[in-house]
């Protein structure tokens, strides 16, 4: 069958990508088969596990729960957008590490998309805070207390920083 | 799961939606933030033949205050209506319900009109509509009309929304009382699950600390949300005093008919209906009290 294609322009971790997409294909499915940035998973694909979560325009979203059509003329950001330039973890990425906030991964792409939205709105967050931003998130390993442990350690390394 | 094959239209304005959708009729879909309708077509338990895109549509995201309405556009997202301060303070139960919505990922891009045409009888926002009875202003290719919410919801996922109709805008009514208080509830297996139980209340008082005017709700409690503008008349006069609340929610929940599920019992969802209306009535008065 021929699908009708559409033509669309989306800014994709900061580098202008065009493609012509079914109207039907997802946002997800467009970050991963048609760009290959395969960091970003796709879970339960209706909504409920936030394994897809990304930036669309620095907001976390659900990628599943969008047509790559409705991102035309959107900047996303995919996790692979939040490691520094030079490909080293960022400092909310090696908190994850440090505190061993993952156990199979496959949560952890959304998680840190949710724990970075927070921490980009709100740099010293409570543990409320921190728990209220990954509660869109599923997690079937952790318990989510070493998660949180990630984001109040990332919150406190960046407040040193500066 | 992935959607059927369908068509694509961007919206630019109101008018050009309304065009599309006097065009292609039941074959049609509007998608606004998408966060219920997405699902469903990934589910295929709607395979709309075109989606009209009324995302990029600026004039339906406007928030503005008149001497008696919020007048918010329909595709107002959940965040943006949640961290306003002026809608807060004028329609406090809008910030208070949006607490319960979902989560922060579904909240940036769910719209306050989505889900209100979506209709699910366990929503929070179609709860508070249906308490203030808020007035969803619908446009079509061959005009405009006003429906109040208690006239608007019709059962589960079902509204009085013709296919050829845009909801265009919600007007929720202001109580302009200086001692006006309200309240949101829930019960819920999951925090950002659709409630178990949700409700919600507003009320005014006089000087002397009695009520004027009185609103309530409970929404999961049967096919659409309810609110209960017979049992809120007992209320006018009292300082809500144990007994007359304690009838008040009584009734309420005797008037719910209420599914049983794996979640909750009916018995259950009726003896939460009429706890969590006591709740919101108690709750939404001491508010109003701290307003001298």
């Amino acid at each position: 069958m021929n699908e009708k294609l559409f033509n669309i322009k989306v800014l994709v971790n900061g580098i202008a990508r065009n493609a012509q997409v079914p109207a039907r294909l997802s946002l997800v499915d467009f970050l991963r088969d048609e760009l290959r940035l395969t960091g970003t998973h796709v879970g339960c694909e209706h909504g409920i596990c936030g394994a897809c979560s990304i930036l669309l325009d620095d907001e976390p979203v659900r990628s599943c729960l969008m047509f790559a059509v409705q991102a035309d003329g959107h900047r996303v950001t995919t996790v692979e957008g939040l490691a520094n330039p030079d490909g080293s973890l960022s400092v909310l990425q090696d908190s994850f590490c440090h505190t061993h906030a993952l156990q199979c991964g496959y949560c952890t792409p959304g998680m840190l998309i949710a724990a970075q939205a927070l921490l980009n709105a709100v740099p010293q967050p409570s543990e409320a805070q921190i728990r209220d931003a990954i509660s869109g998130n599923l997690c079937r390993c952790t318990g989510y207390q070493q998660i949180v442990e990630a984001v109040q350690h990332a919150a406190a390394r960046l407040a040193n920083k500066t | 799961m992935k959607a059927a094959p369908f068509d694509y239209v961007r919206a630019t304005s109101v008018a050009e939606a309304c065009a599309l959708l006097q065009e292609s009729g039941d074959e049609v879909k509007l998608i606004a933030g998408g966060q219920s309708l997405t699902p469903m077509m990934a589910m295929r338990m709607v395979r709309p033949a075109r989606l009209v895109d009324i995302n990029e549509i600026v004039a339906l995201k406007q928030i503005t205050i008149d001497d008696a309405h919020a007048r918010t556009g329909a595709c107002t997202r959940q965040c943006v209506a949640a961290r306003d301060d002026t809608l807060a303070t004028r329609v406090p139960l809008l910030r208070q319900a949006l607490a319960w919505v979902g989560h922060s990922q579904t909240r940036n891009r769910g719209t306050l009109g989505g889900s209100l045409v979506h209709a699910d009888p366990a929503a929070e926002l179609p709860l508070v509509a249906t308490v203030l009875n808020a007035g969803l202003a619908l446009r079509s290719a061959s005009g405009t009309r006003t429906l109040n919410a208690t006239e608007f919801f019709l059962g589960p996922l079902t509204t009085a929304i013709g296919a050829e109709e845009c909801l265009e805008e919600i007007h929720w009514p202001l109580w302009t009382e200086r001692r006006t208080g309200s309240a949101f509830t829930e019960v819920s297996r999951r925090h950002g699950d659709f409630a178990i139980i949700a409700g919600c209340a507003q009320i005014a008082l006089d000087d002397k600390q009695r009520c004027t005017r009185v609103a309530f709700g409970l929404g999961g409690g049967g096919s659409i949300p309810m609110a209960f503008p017979q049992f809120s008349a007992r209320l006018i006069g009292t300082r809500l005093e144990h007994d007359v609340v304690q009838s008040v929610a009584h009734d309420a929940a005797i008037a719910l008919d209420p599914g049983g599920d794996l979640h909750a019992s009916a018995p259950y969802r009726k003896h939460l209906a009429a706890v969590l209306a006591a709740q919101v009535l108690r709750e939404a008065y001491a508010e109003a009290q701290t307003h001298s």
